[in-house]
């Protein structure tokens, strides 16, 4: 069961963004996000918006998901324009999912192509999808390299096959490799995703992800503490006991230990889950959030942003695709952000960035929380007087708590 | 049986040989109010369609627990043999905190229904007052109410009635307040034979107060009972303990509601009203006579009322001071025994330290303050009232372990009490050891019936306060009961722990304890502290000690992961709301120096949820 998209209010059928969305916009980056909500087998620990093919039954088909798409994308650019937004070519493409190499290359190219006739594509856009080890091949990654694509990002989770087990990856560890030398082959950036403080995975397990990924020469690395939501197979196993709760103290020692081997082996973060081996390398799309930037998210259940408006398309891929049919736009749900929320966002989301949060961006007295947060340890202190909020390593594993202190009123 | 009286005696020309004044004497949950519910009833004294169960409760919170507070006085008309009958019954409070105030009661009366519940037998409080009532030479009823129920053994019962005060089981009424039954017999036998008060009606007047209650529209109603004399309206009225002296601007008789009447005679009961507007004006145990043609001697019996148990009561939300603060001095014009001072605490900030009779006491106050004015308050762990005397041979009197002197003491005094259990005997062994864990020493015991006794223990107050009635009542199924009353003082080995969170002392968890119970003191309130404060991001020690030595240490281990890793596939809303929560979470912490306690560890650190129990029992 994926999560619950958040309570707002209703979005306009026609799509059209309030006039506030429009300022500034000529100074916002603009981005695609496709989802594509379809995965082989649901893992257990995965809430997202996804499933399989036994779960989506008729009316709803992996096939027609691509004519649906299309369909978005021109209500995309017809509500941009007519809400009175500039022409902004994508700067950046996400395919997300679910798993979005379960669509034929060749159908991930096609809305690729009418994304960039829509809009264009900036010059040296980054185009991303993420796949799974073992839904590629060395023709399906050089089709998408001929279609545009720019990078890729892998699911590698972990290296050890008891903790795949865990999260219920069904990939062979040994395809990773394998898929990494194509991917370079086909001319594609790399990345690698992975998990860490799975129950059962030690830390010796989790140095031997570490040195394994490196050792694959990837230009990326994220490395996300395994979250367990609410209604995940996995939560459940937890609560009944099953497997050991997660606990807080292994992830740090874990996050420690990815610092560490990461840096090492010559890369440097850039965002609290997310490392790369030069500031060219950094996901873009992925800074976007961060930043603030605009872009649009097409799929079911996907979020878009723009100048300060956020909405959210109906989950299921079958009311996503009836919405679309009738002409109507697929939202669910909005909110318009006032000035408030939107430089609490702005504090919460880029203080993570190690391009860091400027102190302009602060209130009077979140700036007064600065000088704490120096003598605490937890921000570095030459950056702060240089106007800018930096984490430092023990203020990285504690960035909520910071934030929570940059935003005291 | 006898019918409803045809004509009521008036008020201030009732011959005092037609008057009967009686109290009853119950256990909390025996069935008191519901019998004078049926008494109201059956007299006429409250017509069929204006009753309402426990009429006599006034407050709510009294309805609630089934318990009466403070005590009121219904005058009934009853006829027996075609003579008409004056009944002033006196509800006396049923708890052991209230004990000067039953006594008051008592003087007041000369006859006392013993009510007993037929399914449980009879409690320590109930012995206690009905020795009170035979100290005071007061006739005693015995009465089993409840025999409707089919756990009810009338017989068992009777017989430890019979006992206890002398006399036969077959003398022992058996009524049910709640169907009725029996209860026309007892008004009979009430006015058969129960001794008609004396007094000297050409003496200069002398009535005693027994309560004493702060109404919002009238001012303080007093209600006395005279002895000698007559009071009339209009006369001005002197308190004999102040020589204050006030206009009485109307007096007269609740039957159940105030009726004004030309006076009180000998032996009448009924209420003053002088315009005062606090009962501190108009003491409990105090004697009234008329300031034209004084008294020379007053009743005797009176003492000022004295708080037992001190208690920090602070707002949880500090800018809710000033309503505590007017919430208090309202409540001390209806309420002789509750004392405050304004307090501070380090960790808790602006409240009062509060004085009390006892615990429920305390916790009726608490829950009243939170009720009516919407307050949510954390109170501190109750205390005793030391006497500390220095080296040099100054005194303190500390009722507040933050006020407790470091070093030079000479000695220092704790108050003692003497306290009697009532249990099945089965349970002498638990008890014994419960009571010597308390320093307490055996005072005697004596067996009520087979199978149930009566242990007599001296013990420290502060021993009692805490958690001694929830740990008998567990040690015992809940069938052992508790009385006590001050006993003097004496010379104890006590220490102030002190508690320090990261160096700090939280003045809110300092205790003062006996010498050899320190070191399980501190134990326990670090422990529970360790569970109570979430992580900071800090390590944070938090010590026991006793002056400048470290007797017990536990830590709380820094946090060192506060980070969500993800941004949820651009779902920037669901993180923003979680931050607001978490900041929501926050507005609940209490800072102790820089760390972040929860309000709730306050709370749970220094409930006394036995005195809730004590309460509900």
């Amino acid at each position: 069961m994926p999560s619950a998209l958040p309570l707002g209010l209703p979005a306009p059928e026609d799509g059209t963004l309030p006039p506030a969305a429009v300022d500034g916009a000529a100074a916002r980056d603009f981005g695609l996000y496709v989802h594509i909500p379809f995965c082989a087998v649901r893992c257990g620990y995965c809430d997202f918006n996804t499933y399989t093919a036994t779960e989506l039954g008729g009316g709803a088909s992996q096939d027609a998901y691509a004519d649906s798409v299309l369909g978005e994308l021109a209500l995309g650019a017809r509500v941009l324009t007519s809400s009175g937004l500039p022409e902004r070519a994508l700067s950046t493409v996400f395919f997300g999912g679910g798993t979005p190499t379960l669509l034929p290359a060749s159908d991930l190219g096609t809305i690729l192509r009418t994304a960039t006739s829509l809009w264009g594509l900036a010059p040296g856009a980054e185009v991303t999808t993420e796949a799974n080890p073992d839904s590629v091949t060395p023709e399906s990654l050089r089709t998408l390299r001929e279609a545009g694509f720019t990078r890729v990002s892998f699911g590698m989770q972990s290296a050890v096959p008891h903790v795949l087990a865990v999260l219920d990856r069904t990939h062979a560890p040994s395809r990773v490799p394998q898929a990494v030398a194509w991917a370079r082959e086909a001319g594609l950036a790399v990345s690698l995703d992975l998990i860490y403080g799975t129950p059962g995975e030690s830390l010796e397990d989790w140095r031997t992800t570490l040195t394994t990924a490196l050792s694959y020469g990837p230009d990326h690395i994220s490395a996300y503490a395994l979250i367990i939501e609410e209604g995940t197979r996995l939560a459940a196993r937890i609560r009944r006991g099953q497997v050991a709760p997660i606990d807080d103290d292994d992830h740090a020692d874990k996050y420690a230990l990815a610092e560490q081997l990461l840096t090492a082996g010559g890369f440097t973060w850039y965002e609290v889950s997310n490392w790369a081996r030069t500031p060219e390398d950094r996901c873009r799309h992925n800074l976007a959030y961060w930043r603030g930037d605009d872009w649009w998210g097409a799929g079911p259940g996907a979020h878009s942003h723009v100048g300060g408006t956020r909405w959210w398309n109906v989950k299921h891929p079958r009311a996503y695709a009836q919405a679309l049919e009738a002409g109507r736009s697929p939202a669910a749900g909005r909110e318009v952000l006032s000035d408030t929320d939107r430089s609490v966002e702005d504090v919460m989301l880029r203080a993570r960035l190690r391009d860091g949060l400027g102190t302009d961006r602060l209130t009077p007295a979140g700036r007064t929380a600065v000088a704490g947060l120096i003598a605490d340890g937890l921000i570095e202190p030459a950056a702060a007087f240089a106007g800018s909020v930096v984490l430092t390593f023990r203020g990285r594993l504690l960035a909520d708590a910071v934030v929570r202190r940059l935003l005291p009123d | 049986m006898s019918p409803m009286a045809r004509t009521a005696p008036v008020p201030a020309a009732t011959d005092p040989a037609i008057i009967r004044n009686f109290c009853i004497i119950a256990h909390i949950d025996h069935g008191k109010s519901t019998l004078a519910d049926r008494m109201l009833q059956l007299t006429g004294a409250v017509e069929q369609r204006d009753m309402k169960a426990q009429y006599l409760d006034r407050m709510d919170i009294e309805r609630e627990r089934g318990i009466t507070i403070k005590s009121q006085a219904v005058r009934l008309p009853w006829e027996v043999d075609g003579t008409s009958y004056a009944l002033n019954m006196i509800d006396t409070p049923g708890h052991v905190d209230f004990t000067y105030e039953v006594s008051r009661s008592l003087a007041a009366c000369e006859g006392a229904l013993l009510l007993v519940d037929a399914a449980q037998g009879i409690e320590a409080q109930t012995l206690a007052n009905l020795y009170l009532a035979m100290e005071n030479n007061l006739t005693i009823i015995p009465v089993l109410n409840k025999i409707d129920l089919p756990a009810a053994q009338p017989e068992k019962y009777a017989a430890e009635l019979a006992g206890l005060i002398g006399g036969d089981p077959e003398d022992v009424l058996q009524v049910s307040g709640k169907t009725g039954v029996g209860v026309e017999a007892l008004l009979d036998k009430i006015v058969q034979e129960l001794p008609a008060p004396t007094g000297d009606p050409d003496a200069p007047a002398r009535a005693m107060i027994f309560d004493s209650v702060y109404d919002t529209y009238r001012g303080v109603v007093t209600y006395v009972r005279v002895v000698d004399g007559n009071l009339r309206p209009r006369e001005r009225i002197q308190m004999m303990s102040t020589r204050a002296s006030h206009e009485l601007l109307e007096i007269g008789v609740s039957s159940p509601e105030p009726k004004p009447s030309k006076g009180l005679g000998v032996g009448e009961v009924g209420y003053l009203i002088t315009g005062v507007k606090d009962v501190r004006q108009s003491k409990v145990g105090d004697t009234v006579t008329t300031l034209v043609k004084p008294a020379a001697e007053s009743l005797g019996g009176y003492e000022d009322p004295k708080p037992m148990v001190f208690s920090g009561l602070y707002p949880l939300d500090g800018t809710d001071y000033p309503v505590l603060r007017d919430a208090l001095a309202k409540f001390t014009l209806n309420d002789a025994a509750l004392v405050y001072e304004p307090e501070t605490s380090a960790a808790l900030g602006f409240g009062f330290r509060v004085g009390f009779l006892g615990l429920l006491h305390l916790e009726i106050t608490r829950e009243r303050l939170e009720r009516e004015y919407n307050l949510d308050l954390i109170s501190t762990a109750p205390n005793v009232e030391y006497q500390v005397t220095l080296e040099d041979r100054t005194v303190l009197l500390v009722t507040n372990p933050s006020e407790y002197p470091g070093g030079k003491i000479a000695e220092v005094r704790e108050p003692m009490v003497s306290a009697t259990i009532l249990a099945p005997s089965e349970f002498v062994g638990a008890i014994m050891e419960l009571c010597q864990q308390r320093r307490g020493v055996l005072g005697g015991m004596d067996y009520l019936s087979e199978d149930r006794v009566e242990i007599r223990y001296r013990l420290p107050l502060a021993e009692i306060v805490f958690d001694f009635f929830d740990l008998l009542k567990s040690k015992t199924r809940g069938y052992g009961s508790l009385d006590w009353k001050a006993d003097g003082d004496q010379v104890s080995d006590l220490v102030k722990v002190d508690i320090l969170l990261q160096g700090d002392q939280v003045d809110a968890f300092s205790a003062i304890t006996h010498r050899d119970k320190a070191y399980a003191y501190g134990v326990m309130m670090t422990g529970k502290l360790r569970e109570l404060i979430p992580r900071q991001q800090f390590e944070v020690p938090i010590q026991a000690a006793i002056g400048a030595r470290i007797i017990a240490r536990e830590s709380i281990r820094a946090i060192r992961k506060d980070v969500l890793a993800k941004c949820y596939g651009g779902d920037i809303t669901r993180k923003r709301k979680l931050l607001e929560k978490q900041k929501e979470g926050k507005k609940r912490m209490k800072m102790v120096g820089r760390v972040e306690v929860p309000q709730e560890a306050f709370i749970a650190a220094l409930s006394s949820d036995e005195s809730k129990d004590k309460a509900r029992k």
